[in-house]
């Protein structure tokens, strides 16, 4: 069933604002679409895969959480054997993959970003319905694909998540498990390139009239700069699977010594895809945050421009850092990769100030998506400190493969993918379904996670200066480990004990519901204005679009945005930008 | 389409100078690869929206004082169900499992993967209609 | 059963907001009260360019790192400590700035704030004085990079070689193999306060060459060899241990080393070694049989 938006004027504008009534044309075959589990199975509406994407990576996050817990279980005590070496190598490689290719990035791109930035632009869909299906069911298949590693001969892949060569080869991993874990990552790895060709196309084609590039909301240009990031590392990790893959069974030796190739060619392609995959991973969250915090301080986002150019800015010195990964392979430009790196503090800076200046002289709502936002503060700001220490050769040289490294990034993951993650979920929630979740069972949700948080990842900076190396299975007695890795064993129980609480806000908050209104944040973004949920091409009403926050100056028109030290003047339109 | 044009542009003249700079100081092939792999990523489409945008002007999503009626007309068609991709997505799934299990899958798999091209070309080429 | 704080939801169309007393004329907002983000940071920004030389001479904690056993890993413990330094200050004044806002501006009535979007000023400030404590760190890193990195001639060369899962320590100027696997824990011996050279590479998969109490570590590659100089200070046993994941035992990939006086390092060193198994046979041993003592 073809659907044709027809925008027609309405003469019908409240207070003058000038609305657009969108008119819907059914093919002339007008039967009844499909019901049920085929609806689902047929459906092109960006709305029900991103819900469909956010359900799955929330339930694979779950699994590999769990991984997590058996692994704090074992590393509780030295000598422990509650795992195997091999299944403890399998965890950590799965908890991994679950974790980055399958959760962080996937519920931010293909869940939150789906359904989110159509609305944001005023887009009836995604520039491709029929291709961001396929993406999804490309993801679930690689998803079910990484999972069928546990049940092959051999077990799942245990090469960690950046399977190295030559450990990764056949010599050193047979087994079906590595041949999964490759082919998941394809199917993923094509599923995310669609996406990014979605977005791209969707933000550069499909935007309202009046929205342009400069008035798009923060959390639609991180999305955008994430989907170029997509386009750009995603083929060098499929070329690099292939490439694997062919060494594995079709006899070349591209990655290893013996035939004349290069084991750190692995690296290099690896990394060049995988440092711009944790920003695939971070950027988002960091819109998140910035919608987040604009809403709940009720100012506009402080110093948009210069955000704007701050993202631009973190994804290009990201695509140029890879190999500050690869300091102790000893083969690396080291001062080139230093230098990089450690500049891209500037633009994170500046985006952590353009935060706290959002927040600053605003009035502060402190409800569990805020909670969630500052938590990501904290965390991606220690993270961002140990990051920057992390870039100085002489300092990564004792640091890496330690604990420490560990800690910095799950810092940095955590606080973005989890925290601000969840304070999408919460912001979004009644966008999503009409309804609220309970914000006094969010704020036990957060104070648990965020208290087990620092319990679970502090003491591993101190245990990993102290010398204890990452994907180790357990420890010698006689080195005073054991009471770090206890607490933070403690604390990640603290951590699930708050995922608990999640489970139980989302049941009580859907069979119990509270209804929330089109707009119970009075949010300022475009997709605020629609019906909550939206109607199934997104708006039948449209508003003005004369700056970033079209349904803010719709309900607020005497409180437009204006720079420091200008008088309050409702009738002065702030131009920001003029082409 | 002048923005988009420059944000990929943008991306162009980095890592130009960056691939460049890289280069100079390292000779070394991968890395430096990438870089100009990249920055041919930026100045393919980049080039072509620039071209674009040349030739039609600002179009009412670039104008900040546009209405919304400047947008009126067919915004696009947009297919609302199909089950091609689902059909292509099983297929691309049975496939990469063919290499992983068995070469046996890879004919379900390609048999699922051309219905599914099939099924789609014919359903684009009847609007977007099932 | 609560909606959002307890209250209906805000409504767009609720009665409009009364005029925030922020909006008085534009003097209220002239630059003291602004200045709180900003003239900490101009005070502290020679200080953090200067930090690491005045830590040269200071007693700072070492923040939990080793003081370095080695010149070069007390050139980076150093190192180290200043860039600890300078994160705590940095991320203090953010940390500071987040708390100060959350508490100071925290939601005194539904009167709507001054919407203030954008400042120049302080956007320029807050990108330019970043800049120079990054270039100020980069400095400093290179600076410790090249004393850590640097190779001059040595009297000992010592050839580590790292496989799956265990060492082989060989010194070419007398022939002298040590070799154990997992628990065995193979002790490379080296003379105190002189530069030892080191050769290292594997003879399959990537590992990780790391002394904690040197501060240092290095992938043992195949294909290639890595080169680097350890000058020890202090006499003693240190441990090690494999870094990077080589495989099924790589958590129990131990070493040791082992510094003494270098009459005593001499002797030991034109000893016979004795019959030695090759990697070959130790690796075939491991598989065979597991890890052993």
């Amino acid at each position: 069933m073809t659907d044709v938006i027809t925008p027609t004027i309405s003469g019908d504008g409240r207070d003058g604002h000038q609305v657009l009534v969108v008119e819907e044309h059914h093919g002339h075959e007008e039967h009844h679409g499909p019901t049920g589990v085929l609806k689902w199975l047929t459906s092109t509406d960006h709305k029900v895969i991103g819900m469909s994407y956010m359900i799955t990576s929330l339930v694979l996050f779950y699994i590999a959480g769990i991984m997590a817990l058996v692994m704090r279980l074992q590393l509780a005590t030295p000598n422990a054997s509650l795992v195997s070496y091999a299944q403890y190598n399998e965890l950590f490689t799965m908890h991994g993959s679950l974790m980055l290719y399958l959760f962080a990035g996937p519920f931010a791109f293909g869940g939150l970003a789906n359904y989110i930035v159509p609305l944001q632009v005023g887009a009836p869909d995604m520039a491709f319905p029929r291709l961001n299906a396929l993406s999804y069911w490309l993801y679930l298949g690689g998803s079910l694909t990484m999972m069928m590693g546990f049940l092959v001969a051999g077990g799942a892949a245990s090469f960690g998540w950046v399977a190295y060569a030559p450990l990764s080869n056949a010599t050193n991993s047979p087994g079906a498990g590595g041949d999964i874990w490759i082919m998941a990552l394809v199917l993923t790895g094509f599923s995310a390139i669609f996406t990014g060709v979605n977005l791209v196309a969707t933000i550069f084609y499909l935007r309202a009239p009046g929205m342009t590039m400069f008035r798009m909301p923060i959390f639609t240009w991180n999305m955008l700069v994430t989907a170029i990031l997509i386009l750009i590392a995603f083929p060098i990790l499929t070329s690099a699977l292939v490439m694997l893959f062919c060494d594995r069974h079709f006899g070349t030796h591209i990655f290893s010594v013996q035939g004349g190739g290069s084991p750190n060619l692995w690296q290099n392609l690896f990394w060049f895809f995988g440092h711009p995959e944790v920003y695939i991973l971070a950027l988002p969250y960091f819109g998140i945050a910035t919608e987040v915090i604009s809403v709940f301080s009720r100012k506009p986002v402080f110093g948009y421009k210069s955000m704007v150019f701050a993202t631009l800015s973190i994804a290009a010195l990201s695509t140029g850092v890879w190999a500050h990964h690869m300091f102790t392979t000893g083969v690396v430009l080291l001062p080139f990769f230093s230098l990089l790196s450690l500049l891209i503090a500037v633009p994170t800076g500046i985006k952590f100030f353009n935060w706290i200046g959002t927040m600053w002289r605003g009035q502060i709502h402190l409800s569990a998506a805020m909670l969630f936002s500052i938590g990501f503060l904290f965390a991606f700001l220690m993270g961002g400190v140990t990051g920057v220490m992390l870039a100085s050769p002489p300092i990564d040289f004792f640091t890496h493969d330690t604990y420490f490294v560990v800690a910095h990034f799950h810092q940095v993951l955590f606080g973005t993918a989890v925290f601000a993650g969840f304070a999408g979920l919460y912001y979004w929630y009644p966008k999503f379904f009409g309804r609220m979740l309970r914000e006094n069972l969010g704020k036990w949700h957060f104070w648990l996670m965020f208290i087990g948080f620092w319990v679970t990842f502090m003491p591993q900076y101190v245990v990993g200066l102290l010398g204890m190396p990452r994907r180790v299975v357990t420890y010698p007695t006689y080195l005073g480990w054991e009471s770090y890795n206890i607490i933070s064993t403690v604390g990640a129980f603290v951590i699930a004990a708050s995922f608990a609480v999640l489970l139980w806000n989302l049941w009580i908050s859907w069979r119990d519901p509270v209804p929330s209104g089109d707009n119970p944040w009075d949010a300022h973004t475009l997709e605020w204005f629609t019906t909550s949920p939206p109607p199934h091409h997104n708006y039948s009403h449209l508003p003005a679009i004369r700056s970033e926050r079209p349904t803010w100056d719709y309900h607020h028109p005497d409180h437009p945005a204006i720079g420091h030290g200008e008088g309050h003047d409702p009738d002065k339109e702030k131009v920001l930008v003029s082409s | 389409m002048r923005h988009e044009a420059f944000v990929l542009l943008g991306v162009a003249v980095f890592f130009g100078i960056v691939g460049a700079v890289y280069w100079f100081t390292s000779y070394e092939d991968g890395g430096t690869m990438m870089l100009v792999g990249t920055c041919a990523l930026g100045l393919l489409p980049g080039g072509y929206y620039y071209y674009w945008h040349r030739k039609m002007g600002y179009r009412p999503e670039d104008r900040n004082d546009a209405s919304i009626e400047d947008g009126a007309g067919e915004v696009e068609t947009f297919p609302s169900s199909s089950i091609w991709p689902f059909v292509l997505g099983m297929g691309a799934f049975m496939l990469v499992l063919a290499f992983a299990f068995g070469i046996w899958f890879f004919f379900p798999a390609v048999g699922l993967m051309l219905t599914a091209l099939v099924g789609v070309t014919a359903e684009s080429r009847r609007g977007g209609h099932v | 059963m609560d909606v959002w704080r307890d209250e209906r939801p805000l409504s767009p169309a609720s009665a409009p907001s009364a005029e925030t007393p922020h909006s008085a004329p534009s003097n209220r907002f002239s630059a003291p009260r602004r200045v709180l983000g900003r003239r900490p940071s101009r005070r502290l920004l020679p200080l953090l360019v200067l930090a690491p030389v005045v830590l040269a001479g200071c007693q700072l904690p070492d923040f939990g790192a080793f003081k370095g056993a080695t010149s070069q890993g007390q050139d980076a413990y150093k190192l180290w400590q200043g860039f600890f330094v300078a994160g705590i200050v940095v991320g203090g004044v953010v940390l500071v700035l987040i708390l100060w806002a959350m508490f100071r501006y925290r939601r005194r009535s539904e009167a709507l704030p001054r919407q203030t979007q954008y400042r120049p000023a302080i956007e320029i400030l807050y990108t330019v004085v970043p800049i120079f404590i990054v270039i100020g760190l980069f400095v400093f890193t290179v600076i410790t990079e090249n004393e850590v990195d640097a190779v001059p001639r040595s009297q000992v060369t010592i050839d580590v070689t790292a496989f799956q899962w265990g060492w082989q320590f060989y010194y070419p100027a007398t022939g002298k193999v040590v070799i154990g696997q997992t628990l065995q824990q193979p002790q490379m011996e080296m003379p105190v306060g002189e530069a030892v050279t080191i050769h290292l590479e594997s003879a399959d998969v990537y590992h990780g060459f790391y002394v904690p109490e040197f501060n240092f570590s290095r992938y043992a590659a195949p294909g290639y060899v890595n080169t680097f100089n350890f000058n020890v200070l202090h006499a003693g046993v240190y441990r090690g241990q494999c870094t990077q994941l080589c495989g099924l035992y790589h958590s129990l990939m131990l070493f040791t080393v082992k510094a003494v006086t270098p009459a005593a390092f001499d002797t030991w060193v034109h000893q016979t070694s004795g019959h030695q198994p090759t990697i070959g046979q130790l690796k075939s041993q491991i598989r065979a049989n597991g890890p052993g003592a």
